[in-house]
């Protein structure tokens, strides 16, 4: 499977999704899907200027997303799929990205958000997408890095993830 | 000796306050009270990024010393420094590092990228270590 992991993250690219994840992983490129960063060649510069020369960064709208990812899925060697949020892969999914299992990979604090693990805080409306992502038959599951205990969407919902 | 902060030092972790807190044992307490430590634990990238808005604000720091190029305290960095001209963002930051900046007087000369050099020639091989894979 070229796209070995769909995670949601707000920090986007950083340290845990170049290293801890790109590295075993042997990840040789990114698909950031953030309307916003899509749009502005600075956002684009700045999460580009981190990574590693041998990672290829990818920015895509969601709509840029949907048309290229049977693009991306044939690529080799795999890659990662970024989203910032939880509505974006919602959109993903709902508009027929075939996405076997989402890592939910950090959610962190905000005032309106409630703590779920370490590294998971979410809103109502939050745990309302991660819930509809589920009920379309994705794997939903947190996990910061690759050899941490994936916590069930049902786990995490509940506060049993830790 | 110490004029005030100088530098934010943002890191994963503990990371940041280690670096300090061995700054203090190394250089002294009013060195290292010119390096202001901030951890990017629980916080998203636009929390973290202002956070370190804030701590720039507050304490006038010129400098934001990260660890990772590509990891969230330096893209928080990349964005404060884009609306505070004149901030310089410094990655990879080490021991040796925070060390020439944080003794360095006041009026001293050394640039940022004699402390960077410097930081650097300190990293070395000491005997045949193993590969680290």
């Amino acid at each position: 499977m070229p796209i070995e992991v769909f995670r949601i993250d707000d920090r986007l690219i950083h340290g845990q999704v170049v290293v801890g994840w790109g590295q075993p992983l042997e990840l040789a490129f990114i698909v950031l899907v953030d309307d916003d960063v899509a749009a502005s060649e600075w956002e684009q510069d700045l999460y580009r200027m981190g990574v590693p020369p041998e990672m290829r960064v990818h920015f895509e709208s969601v709509a840029g997303a949907l048309t290229h990812l049977p693009e991306y899925q044939q690529m080799t060697p795999p890659g990662l799929l970024l989203t910032g949020d939880t509505v974006t892969m919602r959109q993903l999914v709902e508009g027929g990205a075939s996405i076997p299992r989402v890592n939910v990979g950090g959610l962190h604090h905000q005032t309106e958000r409630v703590p779920r693990l370490r590294y998971v805080f979410l809103t109502p409306e939050e745990e309302a997408d991660l819930t509809a992502i589920a009920a379309r038959g994705v794997d939903v599951a947190a996990q910061d890095l690759p050899g941490a205990s994936a916590v069930p969407l049902a786990d995490l919902l509940t506060g049993r993830g830790e | 000796m110490s004029d005030g902060p100088r530098a934010i030092v943002a890191a994963h972790g503990q990371f940041a306050a280690g670096l300090v807190s061995a700054v203090a044992c190394i250089a002294g307490e009013a060195a290292a009270a010119r390096l202001v430590p901030l951890s990017n634990a629980t916080l998203g990238g636009a929390e973290l990024a202002e956070a370190l808005r804030q701590a720039v604000e507050s304490s006038g720091a010129r400098v934001v010393f990260t660890d990772l190029p590509a990891g969230s305290c330096t893209i928080a960095a990349r964005r404060v420094a884009r609306d505070h001209p004149g901030l310089a963002v410094v990655c990879g930051a080490n021991l040796p590092l925070l060390l020439s900046f944080a003794v360095a007087s006041p009026g001293a000369s050394v640039t940022l990228r004699e402390a960077v050099d410097k930081a650097r020639a300190a990293m070395l091989v000491a005997g045949e270590a193993p590969r680290a894979d």
